[in-house]
């Protein structure tokens, strides 16, 4: 085991904050649910919202369903880089096992130029399985399909003509991908849940690396981003940024943001599990993760800073996304949060790690 | 865990095969408990050193081969898409841990998991025709499995289902969930494992002994 203490990994890299959607369908003031059109408008709303109250990042997770419609995020995002100047836009995540790099790589490449450079990519191999039977692709080789794609993706990444061969796709020999980047490649993560061998691939292929955690105690996940520094050298690379993705919600106090997010928590899930086969949440459960050692970042504005703080110390991480946003939460309520988080959040984590 | 166990016989050494995941999560536990331990991958132990000493420092990763060789017990922790590839022969005469699950909404179909008068284990169990396979960790989350440990007694202990049709495999078996962290509740079929499927009573879910048991008999009944 080696000494370094995981937080070496903190100075290196300016502390970012970012907010990830997965366009979950928001509901009217009389709980009806909103159509999907309106619902991604709201989207584009809520980014520039993020953009004006000093949030570093907006990420969209790709879905395919009728409660996430969210499946070409990159369109959202280029709406929300031509009202902003200054957010970093991104996918989060984007499921690379079941798209085309080339055409991931293209399309992030013209939302970079659209923002002037502040596009990010977050590959993911697919937490979110819907895209897999919709597009044609066998979720059991859903390993060698990332695999072979997050090395085309990297050999995009590099920026000259492109010679590349495998099995998931056809082959390119001297092919120029545009459009071109301007200032060299944008920051790519790999979205990392709990698999050992994508934090490697991450070092190896040269990418940061995003731990997303939904459950348990985050400071479990210590040892990954350990893994992630001794590989990185291991492969000759240079350090590379950790993250943090993680779900909540932000209202004035813990006990509102609690009675907001609660129900449809556990709504979502109870609907999630019934084709998954995994437990549905109890409302014991439930205050388990929004306490100290749990995955969910709920409660008001200092709550959930002390937490983020405790979590990016402890896991060595510089950037911290929330993913806000629950199914059947109101598009008022998700502004809210967002402002909260922009405006009292980030900046007190920003204090509390300054003090440490 | 600070309890006094008498001196006994010398525990099963374990081989676990998988270093996703779960399997370096397995590993660390059994260790912790005071098992020999060794970890393999389906390649070169150089491929998974630098995962093994960040998930289960301490322990050896090995060649497959030399792992199950030296190994009373093997904790297969792959993918069950990646079983089907195994070897049967690698695991000859073993009592065989089956920890993986048949979840194909999350991992895709698999043609030879589709009969669905069996449980997976089952079929594991019938590719297996030389080893005794027991069914346990497979209904409780990686990231759960190091922290809810507690020691024997305490009240918030969860429980986990150890099932199989060989009694002193599953006496085995059940005496390694005891002591790694959790009250083992038997079930004394294999086919009884499917109680413990996704989709069951007690998949996912944080249970002590005897509402686990309450739940297991009232689904079988």
């Amino acid at each position: 085991m080696t000494t370094r203490p995981a937080s070496a990994a903190l100075t290196q890299f300016p502390l970012t904050f970012g907010l990830d959607t997965f366009g979950d369908v928001t509901h009217d003031e009389d709980d009806r649910p909103l159509s999907h059109a309106q619902t991604i408008r709201n989207l584009v709303e809520q980014g520039v919202l993020a953009d004006q109250v000093g949030v570093d990042f907006f990420g969209i997770g790709e879905h395919h369903t009728a409660d996430f419609p969210l499946s070409a995020g990159d369109v959202v995002l280029g709406a929300i880089a031509a009202r902003t100047a200054r957010i970093h836009l991104g996918s989060a995540v984007t499921v690379l096992s079941s798209d085309d790099p080339v055409r991931v790589f293209q399309r992030y490449s013209t939302l970079n130029a659209i923002s002037s450079g502040r596009a990010e990519v977050i590959l993911g191999r697919g937490s979110s399985v819907d895209s897999f039977p919709l597009f044609g692709y066998d979720l059991a080789d859903y390993e060698e399909l990332f695999e072979e794609k997050a090395e085309l993706f990297a050999e995009l990444m590099k920026g000259g003509p492109v010679t590349w061969e495998g099995k998931t796709r056809a082959p390119l020999y001297h092919q120029d991908v545009v459009p071109h980047t301007e200032f060299g490649p944008f920051p790519v993560w790999i979205g990392v849940g709990g698999s050992p061998q994508s934090v490697i691939r991450a070092a190896r292929l040269g990418f940061s690396l995003m731990l997303a955690i939904i459950g348990g105690s985050p400071v479990r996940f210590a040892p990954f981003s350990h893994l992630f520094l001794q590989a990185l050298e291991r492969f000759g690379r240079p350090p590379a940024p950790v993250g943090v993705h993680a779900p909540g919600h932000v209202a004035v106090t813990n006990e509102q943001a609690r009675e907001e997010f609660w129900p449809h928590y556990q709504e979502v899930i109870r609907s999630v599990s019934k084709t998954r086969g995994f437990a549905v949440p109890t409302k014991e459960s439930f205050l388990r993760e929004v306490g100290p050692e749990g995955a969910l970042y709920v409660g008001s504005p200092e709550t959930v800073a002390q937490k983020i703080a405790a979590n990016l110390t402890a896991l060595g991480a510089s950037r911290f996304d929330l993913k806000y946003g629950m199914g059947g939460l109101s598009h008022q309520a998700l502004m809210t949060a967002i402002e909260l988080y922009g405006i009292q959040v980030v900046p007190r984590v920003r204090e509390l790690l300054a003090e440490a | 865990m600070t309890e006094i166990t008498p001196p006994q016989a010398r525990l099963p050494r374990i081989a676990v095969l998988g270093a996703g995941h779960v399997g370096p999560v397995i590993a660390r536990v059994a260790k912790a408990a005071g098992y020999q331990v060794s970890i393999a991958a389906s390649g070169d132990p150089e491929l998974i050193e630098l995962i093994v000493q960040a998930l289960a420092p301490g322990i050896e990763p090995r060649w497959a081969t030399a792992a199950v060789e030296e190994a009373d017990l093997v904790v297969l922790a792959i993918p069950l898409h990646t079983f089907t590839k195994l070897d049967p022969s690698l695991l000859d005469g073993k009592l065989v841990v089956d920890t993986m699950n048949y979840w194909p909404p999350v991992d895709g179909s698999q043609e030879m998991f589709e009969d669905r008068r069996f449980g997976s284990s089952e079929i594991v169990q019938r590719r297996l025709v030389r080893s005794t396979v027991v069914k346990t960790l497979n209904h409780i989350g990686y990231h759960e499995l190091d922290d809810e440990r507690r020691p024997k007694g305490s009240l918030d202990r969860r429980a986990l289902g150890v099932a199989g049709d060989d009694p002193h495999a599953v006496d085995v078996v059940a005496d390694l969930i005891e002591r790694i962290g959790y009250d083992a509740v038997r079930l004394d079929r294999l086919s009884a494992g499917r109680l413990l499927e996704p989709g069951g009573p007690v998949f996912g879910v944080a249970l002590p002994s005897s509402a686990f048991e309450l739940a297991v008999r009232a689904e079988a009944a």
